[in-house]
């Protein structure tokens, strides 16, 4: 869906001077209603770090809420850098190493797209833009795991190394024109937003990352209560409205296709978040305002790979099997006992899990009948199944393993555990030398 | 009877804080106080160096019966200390304690405590 077609003016330029006037009509220019959506969508993209910031900020202990935010904004400044130089050729340049990643050396600081207009009628520089943004977001998601317990230089290295070498080549095979999950099956492996690229990269490589750092020092013995549920609830807000960018945007068009994910979207949040209600409601007789909260990111990543595909009944029942299943995932953390201190694998790991399979059986009946007609016969939902496992499969099992080894590396030369002491004074203290509160709020 | 009030610096309360619940010393108030001290707290804030007039503390209250004085007292001078000691480390000021009332109870004395 995020396919990038691009018809560089050069070229264009260089042929009309061969064809004349023949050529002129088909010239591609700005539409400035699609223009106009992009560069809103970018916009709304980035307030979802901020939004990131503070959900994941208001759950701490008040000694990290500083540290922990500062997650969120160093991936921010420092995704901010690597993607217009290096991270923009990596995905979506045309594909090098057998298709494994992109690479074009015109798109070394976006150097080549300055006059590029795109063929879905925006130029190319929002289009880079609007990626950048998910490129952003999605290494801040693994913070999450190794909450409070992690040194800022060894997670700075972490992030940039893991950027380059595990989100851009996803990104490639999934959206870019000549990514091989892209081009899978009839019509490629279905993930409109970023099931994969995003929320099953970042969750599965925050597995891996809990399970190699290890507990929080005195986890699951002594409570560890958020430090402000306010501010947890604001973020969760920025992020709905934000993941309107987020999916509406991704249809890279101001349309149709725009309208039915934004509703997908909306209806998928609320169906996520009834549905974690509902079940508290049964389970401990009071519905937390945590709950809800998780409910909404549970939805909102479910139909994140589905909301191009899905009609509004695919969306609800999305919404709920995912609450259902992070629900399920979280209580199964809870008995196995390692550490995912902010549930970034169980929410965002497992709903994107849960949306990107459960997607193929609420596919709109005129997707299948395209697939069917582009294969030239038939294309059952078992087939789109197995394109949706294989693009899955893909994403965890190199996720998991890259991500492995980068942290052994960078836990063996910066140090991203940190140690005792500085995890007892907290984050704030040990790594910034701030503090987030004034005489408020000790715990 | 004594009552024991500790201040001591933030990034040390979890350190006191466990470090008294070894000792068996589990019954404390805790609160965030600001003060003035021999120490000069120099922050960085965004980019520039400054001074404030106040310096954020941790206040510990405890009290506690007489035979737990000594090991509480010796917690707190280990565990609130930054490696051999810096100016800032904070104050141990001990008080008589007159009387001491569960609510619950009503008990006094050195059981309420």
């Amino acid at each position: 869906m995020m396919k990038k077609f691009s018809y560089p003016l050069l070229l264009l330029a260089a042929a009309m001077t061969f064809s004349g006037t023949a050529w002129g009509a088909e010239e591609v220019v700005t539409d400035s209603g699609t223009t106009s959506w992009m560069l809103t969508s970018t916009a709304l993209v980035l307030l979802m770090v901020p939004g990131l910031a503070m959900f994941y900020g208001g759950l701490v202990r008040t000694k990290n809420v500083i540290g922990t935010m500062m997650h969120s904004f160093a991936a921010m400044v420092i995704i901010g850098v690597l993607w217009p130089t290096l991270g923009y050729a990596l995905s979506f340049g045309p594909g090098i190493l057998g298709g494994f990643v992109g690479w074009d050396s015109k798109y070394f600081l976006l150097q080549g797209i300055d006059d590029t207009i795109m063929s879905t009628q925006i130029p190319e520089y929002v289009f880079a833009m609007f990626q950048g943004k998910f490129a952003i977001i999605t290494p801040a998601l693994i913070a999450g795991a190794f909450a409070e317990r992690v040194n800022f230089k060894g997670y700075a290295i972490f992030i940039a190394l893991w950027s380059l070498i595990v989100y851009s080549p996803i990104c490639h095979w999934v959206w870019a024109a000549d990514g091989f999950l892209f081009n899978l099956g009839a019509m490629g492996a279905i993930d409109f937003a970023g099931g994969t690229v995003v929320h099953i990269s970042s969750g599965v490589t925050a597995l891996v990352a809990a399970l190699y750092l290890g507990k929080r020092r005195g986890y699951p013995r002594n409570v560890m209560h958020p430090n402000n549920l306010v501010m947890t609830l604001m973020g969760a807000g920025l992020l709905w409205v934000g993941w309107f960018g987020f999916n509406a945007g991704s249809a890279i068009a101001s349309n149709l296709a725009t309208a039915r994910a934004l509703t997908v979207t909306q209806m998928a949040a609320a169906a996520g978040a009834f549905t974690w209600m509902i079940i508290e409601m049964f389970q401990h007789g009071k519905a937390t305002s945590l709950g809800v909260a998780s409910g909404i990111l549970a939805g909102l990543v479910a139909i994140t790979p589905a909301a191009g595909v899905v009609q509004p009944s695919g969306a609800l029942a999305l919404g709920a099997l995912a609450a259902v299943f992070c629900y399920l995932a979280i209580v199964l953390k809870n008995k196995l006992g390692y550490d995912d201190s902010l549930d970034a694998f169980g929410i965002h790991g497992v709903g994107g899990i849960v949306g990107a399979l459960a997607l193929t059986f609420f596919i709109r009946p005129s997707w299948m009948a395209d697939a069917a007609a582009k294969v030239g016969g038939s294309w059952t939902v078992w087939q789109q199944f197995g394109v949706q496992a294989t693009a899955v499969g893909v994403t965890i099992a190199y996720a998991a393993v890259v991500s492995l080894v980068l942290l052994f590396i960078v836990e063996k030369t910066i140090g991203l555990r940190i140690s005792e002491d500085e995890e007892m004074s907290g984050l704030d203290h040990s790594m910034h030398g701030e503090q987030g509160y004034g005489l408020i709020n000790l715990n | 009877m004594k009552l024991i009030t500790a201040i001591i610096q933030p990034d040390r309360l979890d350190h006191v804080r466990e470090a008294l619940i070894q000792a068996d010393i589990t019954r404390i108030t805790v609160s965030r106080v600001t003060g003035h001290g021999r120490q000069e707290d120099i922050e960085i804030y965004r980019g520039q160096k400054i001074a404030p007039n106040l310096i954020p503390k941790i206040r510990l209250d405890i009290a506690v019966n007489e035979e737990f004085v000594d090991v509480t007292l010796d917690t707190i001078l280990d565990a609130a200390r930054h490696g051999v000691g810096e100016v800032g480390d904070g104050k141990i000021f001990i008080t008589p304690l007159e009387e001491c009332i569960r609510i619950r109870t009503r008990e006094k004395g050195g059981k309420a405590i």
